[in-house]
């Protein structure tokens, strides 16, 4: 994350590096990992019966064959959950994830490539966002455009964005904040890329400044934006599962890994300790997280021959 | 020095503004006022509540009167906590928030750094891959997994340390652990980076030619210039704390300013939110100028 990179970026498709990738192991395992996770996590709860999700009569069961991961307060499974938790999550972190890759490669971008006072000016503003406790605007901007676009929406007719606007507000304004990093990294890139010669040939043979941004510096950036999106994912998640512990992210009936975790923390007390409650949420959402910055960690080394 | 300083007393100024600003507009956006009850209020009532919080006149007089009344030193009244000013609440809440902080940011610092060097003079042996495991993992668990985790283990499985509350120095160790542990992490690993980095150049080899132990050469030759990423790193690291205090004081039932800060969201008591985003703003812009400055010192005493 602190990467001052000066080696010459890599595309995705660069053989050795590819090559360096499939040799660690700990990439091999975090990636079986991962897609264990989203595999389990879209398909599962296909294959579960629905009413495992609905109120029962049991209440706090502990696991058991019936219910692998036991039972919440209202005698709904865990382990459905669980599961259906982690869709949301990994969807906000995804899509998060690529809302703050499009703001981060393009102000990257533009301040390497444009230089001078405004790469000043671009780079300054990075600086100072990192210094502010952005996720606590991020507390209140919920709260104030979240009514707004469920008027917008539902004005358009848009049932379905009526429904989930909890989740496209934590999309965007997640996104929005997480940027800062790749900015400054394509940033970087892009200053080391910009006096090689076959940018200098380029522009030399006037193809416009749109044109090598996007068909020159951006193919071989592709390696870094790549490995940068991995680091991004459990961020975002990290994030989304803050705003969820503190009753402002995802609502209830819908779940995620932070609210679910929420729900576990509250529910430890010195009498019955329901256990079961914090120990699987936390165990499916920190497994995840590991997989994504150990591979993203792996990818790092591999396309990085200095590290 | 003294210019550039000045410089950036100016920008600080500016941020401080924008700050505001954003603050102020986001908080008029959210919907519902803040005498929105069960009841409805008689309007001439509401005409007095409004007049008594100053939240009558045009929304640009509002603003103009909240800016001057900041200026002054006013964070003005809390709208929930009735007769309450936010100055009040934020003198009471935010000593205790800051002594959290400032224990997980010594523990983060001194912690992160010596895991760091440590890592960097055992490089590719278990001791570098130990820390760093520990490292990468301690970064991905976020304070809401490994805080009620410990409380469980230490807690109430082992009964060595209080789960919550605050007073005694025993309540603030797991607290302060469970804040510092990914800035610590965070820390070890940029450490290392720059560490590893500084042991392959020139004036290393020389201190190790005039037959140093190896042990002055990196802690009193090599350290000091593989720091200042680190000290350049302290700025986002404190806001990275002050943002998670809030779920460590949730956790752990702190009476800081955390816990008043999500329950004026909940609220939506305006003045409070601006209040605490603010002085939190401010809090932040400051000690990133000191970094900033000693950041400047350090440096020019290497030069020199």
């Amino acid at each position: 994350m602190w990467h001052t990179a000066c080696w010459i970026g890599g595309s995705v498709a660069d053989p050795r590096a590819v090559r360096r990738l499939l040799r660690n192991p700990s990439a091999w395992i975090s990636a079986a990992v991962l897609l264990l996770v989203v595999l389990a996590c879209v398909a599962g709860p296909c294959f579960l019966p629905a009413s495992l999700g609905d109120p029962g009569p049991n209440q706090y069961a502990p696991p058991s064959w019936e219910h692998p991961f036991g039972t919440d307060l209202n005698g709904r499974d865990l382990l459905l959950r669980v599961l259906a938790g982690g869709r949301i999550s990994l969807a906000v972190g995804l899509c998060g994830a690529l809302v703050s890759l499009f703001i981060g490669t393009a102000w990257g971008l533009v301040a390497g490539y444009a230089g001078g006072v405004v790469d000043g000016f671009m780079m300054r503003l990075v600086d100072i966002l990192y210094s502010v406790p952005r996720l606590i605007f991020i507390l209140i901007a919920i709260s104030a455009f979240n009514k707004q676009l469920q008027t917008f929406a539902s004005g358009l007719g848009w049932e379905w964005l009526v429904q989930s606007s909890q989740i496209a507000i934590l999309i965007l304004t997640l996104g929005v904040i997480e940027w800062l990093t790749m900015a400054r990294i394509v940033r970087g890139q892009v200053l080391s890329l910009k006096s090689r010669q076959f940018i200098a040939a380029a522009r030399v043979l006037g193809q416009s400044h749109v044109k090598i941004l996007l068909r020159h510096l951006l193919p071989n950036l592709s390696g870094i934006i790549l490995i940068y999106l991995t680091l991004t994912i459990p961020a975002v998640i990290i994030d989304e599962s803050f705003l969820s512990f503190l009753g402002l992210g995802i609502q209830a009936p819908q779940a995620s890994w932070g609210s679910l975790l929420s729900d576990g923390a509250g529910a430890i007390n010195p009498l019955k300790s329901f256990w079961w409650l914090l120990v699987f949420p936390a165990a499916a959402m920190s497994l995840t997280l590991l997989a994504l910055n150990f591979l993203g960690d792996a990818m790092r080394d591999a396309f990085d021959p200095r590290g | 020095m003294g210019l550039s300083l000045l410089r950036r007393l100016g920008a600080l100024v500016l941020v401080l503004f924008c700050v505001v600003s954003i603050t102020f507009v986001l908080i008029r956006l959210s919907p519902g006022g803040p005498f929105d009850g069960e009841r409805k209020i008689p309007p001439a009532i509401e005409r007095q509540l409004l007049a008594k919080y100053k939240l009558d006149g045009s929304l640009w007089e509002q603003y103009s009167g909240y800016l001057s009344d900041l200026v002054r030193g006013d964070l003005r009244l809390s709208t929930k906590y009735r007769n309450r000013s936010v100055n009040e609440i934020l003198v009471q809440t935010l000593p205790v928030t800051l002594c959290l902080g400032g224990v997980a940011f010594l523990l983060a610092s001194v912690g992160g750094v010596w895991l760091g060097t440590l890592a960097a003079m055992h490089q590719h042996t278990w001791r570098d891959f130990g820390a760093m495991f520990l490292a990468l993992a301690a970064i991905s668990l976020p304070a809401y997994i490994v805080g009620p985790l410990l409380i469980l283990f230490f807690g109430l499985e082992l009964h060595w340390l209080p789960v919550g509350g605050w007073g005694s120095w025993q309540e603030l160790i797991l607290p302060a652990v469970t804040l510092a542990a990914p800035a610590m992490a965070a820390i070890a690993r940029l450490m290392r980076g720059s560490m590893v980095e500084t042991l392959q150049q020139d004036f290393v080899r020389t201190a190790r030619a005039k037959g140093l132990r190896e042990s002055a050469v990196v802690y009193k030759h090599a350290l000091r210039i593989a720091v200042l990423p680190v000290v350049s790193y302290l700025g986002p690291l404190a806001a990275h704390l002050l943002t998670g205090s809030i779920i460590v004081e949730t956790i752990f039932h702190i009476p800081g300013a955390g816990g008043f800060f999500v329950n004026s969201i909940l609220n939506r008591d305006g003045f409070l939110i601006g209040g605490m985003v603010i002085v939190y703003c401010v809090l932040l812009v400051l000690f990133n100028l000191a970094v900033d400055v000693a950041y400047g010192l350090l440096d020019r005493r290497i030069r020199g």
